[in-house]
């Protein structure tokens, strides 16, 4: 379908947009990529009045070295990271994960910052960034602020996102040796992850989970196993304390026993 | 809003409505048919085109979006004294389409994969690289052959 028609306007910087989004409060998005955007536009599922367009910030597109973590701009597409050598040495995981996101012509277009502030549960990249301990620099009328990535998604497709903000940094701490892994099921080349996991070992364990419950999601009990030592015996936990969708692919019993499994490959392989 | 964008090499500049997807701005508007319309939600790649030389899905495009850019669809692969590009020839050499529907737009995806990887690719690589591309035939052995004839490894 055509999306219902709309004002468009073209943002030269991170504050004209954030201007125009001040102006026309909760009739307005910010259209990145578009590909999380125009797929629900087009569904009529959303129809915003105004369109700012920040894809032609190049400034936001950047992944550099920041000392303890990885700074990358909002509007870096998954091919770029995808392809980082700096990613590779200091956050394999989320390089990897962006390599999973829908197919290559998708990650030509998608970009970090859109994937995280679309807030969609069955999504991979706020997996990756639950399960790396980042955190999104937010920016808004009034200044900066940072919040960490739990703290971010807030419900299905909503975000602690202010009608007048916008993601413009994404902060990735470094990895170090710390093994990872990254577990998606589906069915079809391309598809949304049914179920997905992803893992992070070290001092401090992390595990997120994708499409478990109605936002991107850490999972405590697991986390918790792992930080006491009980290896590939925390996945058993992943099925408990979650509220996964029920569809077409799965029933909410299925994806309980899809994240008990995909945990535990996902311990095994970052283990390894 | 006018938009201006060079289509196969060619300014071409013309009024839009905002919400007007690529991909019917190439068709309807532009008149270059070769691009074609299969899911119309970014799955299938049918519509796939280049966008500043890498494949992007126009119908998950807007053609506002696309103000600026250098857009090549498989009308302008080939060269100018009509010169099939080696990915063409190598579909036609191997057979590597049966009822056609998806070939633009596997023919467009599979050049850009192939210039992103001037190593080479291995068959895994070739049949992961084309996962967006669905062709409805099935024929997808061939169109592998294809792509490997013109980008795999030496």
């Amino acid at each position: 379908m055509i999306p219902a028609a709309f004002d468009y306007t073209v943002a030269d910087s991170a504050d004209a947009a954030i201007a125009a989004l001040a102006k026309h409060g909760d009739e307005a998005k910010l259209l990145a990529g578009g590909h999380s955007l125009i797929p629900l536009m087009r569904f009529r599922l959303a129809a915003p009045a105004m369109l700012v367009d920040i894809g032609r910030l190049d400034d936001l597109s950047y992944i550099n070295d920041a000392g303890d973590h990885i700074a990358i701009g909002a509007m870096t597409k998954h091919r770029a990271l995808e392809t980082s050598d700096l990613l590779a040495a200091e956050a394999p995981l989320l390089r990897h994960v962006a390599g999973e996101v829908g197919d290559p012509s998708v990650r030509h277009c998608g970009t970090l910052g859109g994937s995280l502030a679309h807030g969609d549960p069955a999504s991979d990249l706020p997996a990756a960034l639950l399960a790396s301990g980042g955190s999104l620099v937010i920016k808004g009328p009034n200044g900066e602020r940072v919040l960490e990535a739990p703290d971010f998604f807030t419900g299905f497709l909503e975000t602690a996102l202010a009608d007048d903000e916008m993601v413009t940094e994404i902060r990735v701490p470094k990895a170090g040796d710390i093994g990872w892994s990254y577990q998606k099921f589906n069915r079809r080349a391309q598809d949304w992850a049914i179920v997905g996991a992803a893992v992070m070992l070290g001092p401090d364990p992390k595990v997120a989970l994708v499409n478990m419950g109605s936002a991107p999601m850490r999972h405590n009990g697991v986390e918790s196993g792992l930080a006491g030592g009980a290896g590939l015996d925390a996945a058993s936990v992943a099925g408990d304390d979650v509220d996964p969708p029920e569809d077409l692919n799965a029933d909410a019993e299925y994806r309980k026993h899809l994240a008990r499994v995909l945990v535990g490959r996902g311990i095994a392989e970052a283990s390894g | 809003m006018e938009v201006s964008m060079s289509v196969n090499r060619e300014t071409r500049t013309s009024d839009v409505e905002p919400r007007t997807l690529l991909v019917h701005h190439i068709r309807d508007t532009l008149g270059l048919t070769g691009t074609n319309i299969g899911c119309d939600t970014s799955s299938c790649g049918a519509c796939t085109i280049h966008v500043n030389g890498e494949s992007v899905k126009s119908c998950t495009m807007l053609a506002v979006q696309a103000d600026g850019t250098e857009i090549t669809t498989i009308e302008g692969l080939a060269g100018d004294d009509g010169e099939l590009h080696p990915m063409q020839a190598a579909f036609m050499e191997c057979h590597g389409l049966q009822c056609g529907y998806c070939t633009p737009g596997m023919v467009m995806a599979a050049t850009s994969l192939v210039s992103e990887n001037p190593g080479g690719l291995d068959e895994t690589a070739v049949r992961q690289g084309l996962e967006g591309n669905l062709c409805r035939c099935t024929g997808y052995h061939n169109i592998v052959k294809a792509v490997l004839s013109v980008g795999g490894m030496a």
